[in-house]
């Protein structure tokens, strides 16, 4: 923020990429791209299991009861909604299965076994990955370095290996870096490899999220509010990303405010108000909900919409 | 990688015509620059170059003293510039170096320099994870105070402490062993030209007490080293963990970055160079007392890592020049230095906040480039 310079174009071997109007914003993805979870030693569970299980969680900070015994999960292979209104618990929800915050009481089971008192970084590489509600990229870094550091993430390099350039470093960085670019290619990124991560469009910093997630190699992606601040157009693209993404063996969960979005992805829907869990199902049922119509929609659906 | 040392630090746009140019030189130009780069360094303080060269005080000497800020600067770079964790008692583990080699050497032991070197690097390492275990939970000004008590409390422990010599400090270390290979003569400029002057030389490599031109050398051999070190680390996951947690820790921590123990490595390789350079400077001193080791230094060394540039490595070594050699060339205006000093970090904070030689992310971001280029080939690359 403090560096006035604008990116430097004079490196950069195409240069129209960064006149682009701003219709091409909507950058189109690669679903071409092959980026299924490889086998890093994240456990592998098979279709329709129960991935991750909320029990009973609640979280009080003071006197503020932010999420009040909230009980749901998360089946392999599918999209879940989390939807609620503003300050319904739905972030805290994320940050309570990532390890952000310990529930007062209660827990989060993830392959049946609990995440206890696990630190974040551990339960990141059990496999849940997740993005940020304000994008939280690492500002000075390039794109291709912030995949990096998620890809990172299951390396084990350290100052002796890097320092004597040993087989293992290698290894890992010619991995890393096919991996990076593998994503960013699949995020529809891969011109801006070398773009600080700060000097990205805002949807390219979106995506560019996704893509650090993603390179955590996880069992479940937890998007917050990854519409956020999209036009319509690039809202449908990233409803197919969304289902490319699942189709390639990540489950997905999702918090969003946008109604459409959620409604035509996801598979299941689990709705809270004021930290409380209201409804549970498919989108059909979440949409004739009167609880959910009069909490979070508003008495007039068909008007809101 | 090879341009930005002989750039000069002027605070103007830097030309990318310049750096492009250098950068696309064919890589046997590129090593036979460094080559002579260097020869040049090591027969700096034998050429007299007018000028540069100080008159009051011996300018190997002189030489040697912006060495050693080089190094702390270069160690400092890894705490503050990579990691973001604000030191302000990084003099601590310089003195901690320095004592090391005066209790082994000279107080309790006389031990060969050689062996206690190491042995200085490796406990001011510990002193910096027996700091950092406890202290690199808190962020920020937190940090930036406890450190700072660090540093005093360093040198208090030394002034009161009879068995580390007390105010009186410790005395006669000893030089450390020389090899006597050959003798390299100067240049004398008393002429008005250059002339070679067979009568005033320094042997490499011989350790006296009136010639610091071979401490010099030492000091400059080390930083080669700890360059090259630094080059490597940061060019790993190390250095990609370092600075995802200095943009941002708690998103980092959940990319998988173990941020407190990535942390707690910065600080001590940071520490581990601080010691190694404060080893040196018994080393070359032959004398230590608790008051070399003042807070100002401390701040002294921040200030060149700020002033430099945070976070790049040759931005540092240009901020300890001029945070070392300035007041030596000019020590006519001694009287005014700290007036000086202060109104130039003003004006850098106005104009230029990021430091003379501000990371150069579009280099790195060219070498990433280069990377993919490699794979999308299916090259194999290294």
């Amino acid at each position: 923020m403090s560096d006035p310079t604008p990116p430097t174009t004079g490196d950069e071997p195409a240069v129209e990429r960064t006149l682009a109007d701003p219709a091409d914003e909507v950058t189109e993805i690669n679903p071409d791209v092959d980026i299924a979870p490889e086998d890093i030693g994240v456990p592998v569970v098979s279709e329709g299991e129960r991935l991750l299980e909320v029990d009973e969680v609640t979280l009080r900070f003071g006197g503020v009861v932010a999420l009040n015994e909230v009980s749901f999960h998360i089946n392999k292979g599918e999209i879940l909604g989390l939807i609620g209104p503003n300050g319904a618990g739905k972030t805290t929800c994320f940050n309570v299965m990532t390890g952000v915050y310990q529930p007062t009481s209660g827990g989060v089971r993830y392959l049946g076994k609990p995440l206890g008192k696990r630190k974040k970084f551990q339960i990141t590489k059990l496999g849940i990955a997740r993005t940020f509600q304000n994008i939280r990229l690492f500002a000075n870094m390039t794109a291709l370095e912030n995949v990096l550091v998620g890809v990172d993430a299951h390396h084990s390099t350290g100052v002796v290996s890097a320092m004597f350039r040993l087989p293992k470093h290698r290894r890992e960085e010619a991995q890393g870096y096919a991996r990076a670019i593998e994503l960013l290619t699949f995020m529809g990124l891969d011109g801006k490899a070398d773009e600080l991560a700060r000097n990205l469009p805002y949807g390219d910093q979106r995506r560019l999220e996704i893509a650090r997630a993603l390179a955590t190699s996880p069992q479940l992606l937890c998007l917050d509010e990854p519409a956020a601040g999209f036009n319509p157009a690039e809202k449908a693209k990233l409803m197919e990303l969304i289902r490319t993404i699942r189709d390639q063996g990540y489950t997905v969960l999702l918090i969003e405010h946008d109604m459409k979005l959620v409604m035509g992805v996801t598979d299941r829907i689990v709705v809270l108000e004021f930290g409380r869990k209201i409804a549970e199902g498919s989108p059909a049922e979440i949409r004739d909900n009167p609880a959910v119509i009069a909490a979070y929609l508003g008495v007039d659906e068909e008007d809101a919409s | 990688m090879s341009t930005t040392t002989s750039a000069p630090a002027a605070p103007k746009k830097s030309s990318p015509g310049f750096r492009e140019r250098v950068d696309n030189l064919p890589k046997a130009v590129k090593i036979a620059l460094w080559v002579v780069f260097a020869f040049f360094l090591f027969l700096l303080p034998l050429l007299n170059i007018p000028f540069i060269t100080t008159e009051g005080s011996d300018f190997g000497g002189v030489l040697f003293t912006v060495a050693t800020y080089v190094l702390v600067a270069l160690g400092l770079n890894i705490v503050v510039g990579y990691a973001g964790l604000l030191d302000l008692g990084y003099v601590g583990f310089y003195a901690i170096g320095a004592y090391t080699i005066g209790v082994l050497t000279s107080e309790h032991a006389h031990m060969s320099w050689v062996v206690v070197v190491p042995i200085a690097i490796v406990v001011a390492m510990i002193s910096g994870i027996i700091l950092g275990a406890p202290t690199l939970r808190v962020r920020g000004d937190y940090l930036a105070i406890v450190t700072l008590g660090f540093g005093e409390i360093v040198r208090l422990t030394l002034v009161n402490s009879e068995w580390l010599g007390g105010a009186q400090g410790i005395s006669d270390i000893p030089k450390p062993p020389g090899l006597e290979l050959f003798e390299v003569p100067s240049i004398d400029w008393s002429s008005g030209a250059p002339v070679v002057d067979l009568g005033t030389t320094s042997t490499f490599l011989k350790f006296g007490i009136n010639d610091f031109v071979p401490y010099y050398w030492l000091a400059l051999g080390i930083i080669g080293l700890v360059l090259v070190f630094d080059i490597l680390v940061k060019s790993s996951r190390v250095g990609r963990a370092w600075e995802a947690t200095r943009e941002d820790e708690d998103a980092a921590e959940l990319m998988g970055v173990p941020t407190f123990r990535f942390k707690l490595l910065a600080f001590a390789l940071g520490a581990a160079i601080g010691g190694l350079s404060g080893a040196l400077f018994a080393t070359k001193a032959g004398f230590i007392s608790p008051d070399s080791f003042q807070l100002l230094l401390s701040i002294l060394f921040l200030a060149a890592v700020v002033v430099g540039g945070a976070g790049n490595r040759w931005g540092v070594i240009v901020g300890a020049i001029v945070v070392a050699y300035f007041p030596e060339r000019f020590r006519e205006f001694a009287d005014f230095r700290v007036l000086v000093f202060g109104l130039a970090l003003m004006l850098l904070a106005i104009f230029r906040p990021q430091g003379l030689l501000p990371p150069r992310r579009t280099v790195r971001a060219k070498r990433a480039d280069d990377r993919q280029a490699v794979l999308e080939e299916g090259e194999a690359h290294v």
